[in-house]
């Protein structure tokens, strides 16, 4: 099984298709909200095809990717689609777009046991953006307008004299 | 006298200094779980204009906030049309508002609700919040938003219709029937506050 889901990666890899990630219970994905390693930053942006502000946000995203690939900086778009549009949207939508940032589909659907988790301000209205690097964290409910406001808000994450957060290298 | 006011300048002055530090600090906007709700006077798709105070045999309301346009809005249309057929005979109506600018989302202009109204035979009054002054003051977030107001228009839950939008099947919680037995039999609702996914309401930017 291991071998299978290694030689699919692989195929994926070849065909420099991105990384996707389907994810059924919000344990599962939970680590990725409270990383405790201090030298990165990570970007985790809730979205979905169906959501037109979400997908107008993305290519902010991508270029945010681009223009810290010095940086120690991870971006997860979390697709929050239907399950039944998994296989007709979500997949044809990122074949399409080709993005480089990980990208998980959550679908887990006990909303109400896990929006909170992410940030308790959170209301669920997509698109929504957390930052954070170790305690250092952010959240937005909303879009960034263009890629000026979404680097803006995640710069304070990525200048090294900025606090005690010091790049390890 | 003046200690009084001086201590409330001194508590004015520390919350604005906590918010000046925290500037992404919540700051809580609309109604909560025990705040009265506001009435409101509003177009409806019915061609009326329209108010909580038109509902005269009314125990409550069912005050949803959804459109035509949200995916998430279009996956509960058929339960909130279900839940207007059980619940208004026991005199609990569906009262539902579209809160979103059509100039930002086009699918949701007074023209293109009337016609859903129409198409989909909305049982219930579907009203148009022109210049979008009643969301913000119920702190309505998404579409579809659900405030549950007991006759005097006291807030006793906030949140989901259930706890499964992508699966009627699956469904295991049905908040605002589950909060209406609750007020009948004279309890609080439990939990009077749920979260779910959503589509954000359109403003002008």
């Amino acid at each position: 099984m291991k071998k299978l889901y290694l030689l699919i990666l692989l195929v994926f890899a070849c065909y420099g298709l991105q990384a996707q990630q389907i994810v059924e219970s919000f344990d599962d994905f939970a680590p990725l909200l409270k990383q405790t390693q201090t030298d990165t930053t990570y970007v985790i942006n809730f979205w979905a095809t169906w959501c037109p502000p979400c997908v107008k946000e993305l290519p902010y995203f991508e270029q945010l990717q681009k223009s810290t690939a010095q940086q120690k900086i991870k971006i997860i778009l979390v697709s929050l689609d239907f399950r039944k549009d998994l296989e007709t949207k979500l997949k044809p939508f990122l074949n399409q777009r080709q993005f480089s940032a990980l990208v998980v589909a959550l679908l887990d659907s006990k909303q109400q046991q896990w929006i909170e988790k992410v940030d308790s301000t959170w209301s669920g209205a997509l698109p929504a953006t957390l930052v954070y690097r170790g305690a250092l964290r952010k959240f937005k409910e909303g879009e960034f307008e263009n890629f000026d406001e979404l680097r803006d808000f995640v710069q304070e994450f990525l200048d090294p004299k900025n606090s005690n957060l010091r790049h390890n290298e | 006298m003046k200690t009084k006011t001086g201590i409330g300048l001194g508590f004015f002055a520390g919350v604005f200094c906590l918010l000046s530090f925290f500037p992404q600090l919540p700051v809580a906007l609309g109604l909560k779980v025990g705040d009265t709700a506001p009435d409101f006077l509003l177009k409806s798709t019915s061609g009326k204009l329209v108010g909580l105070k038109d509902y005269k045999n009314a125990k409550g309301y069912i005050v949803v906030f959804t459109c035509n346009t949200c995916p998430y809005a279009q996956a509960y249309e058929q339960r909130i049309i279900d839940l207007h057929n059980k619940m208004a005979p026991m005199g609990w109506p569906v009262v539902a508002i579209m809160p979103n600018d059509p100039s930002v989302q086009p699918g949701d202009g007074f023209d293109r609700m009337t016609e859903r109204a129409k198409e989909r035979k909305y049982p219930f009054e579907y009203l148009f919040d022109e210049g979008q002054k009643v969301f913000p003051t119920y702190g309505a977030a998404r579409t579809p938003h659900v405030f549950l107001l007991d006759k005097d228009r006291k807030v006793r839950y906030i949140g989901a219709i259930d706890d499964n939008a992508d699966d009627e099947s699956l469904i295991t919680r049905r908040y605002v029937e589950e909060a209406i037995s609750a007020i009948e039999n004279g309890t609080e609702p439990d939990p009077n506050l749920t979260k779910a996914v959503g589509c954000m309401i359109k403003v002008k930017k």
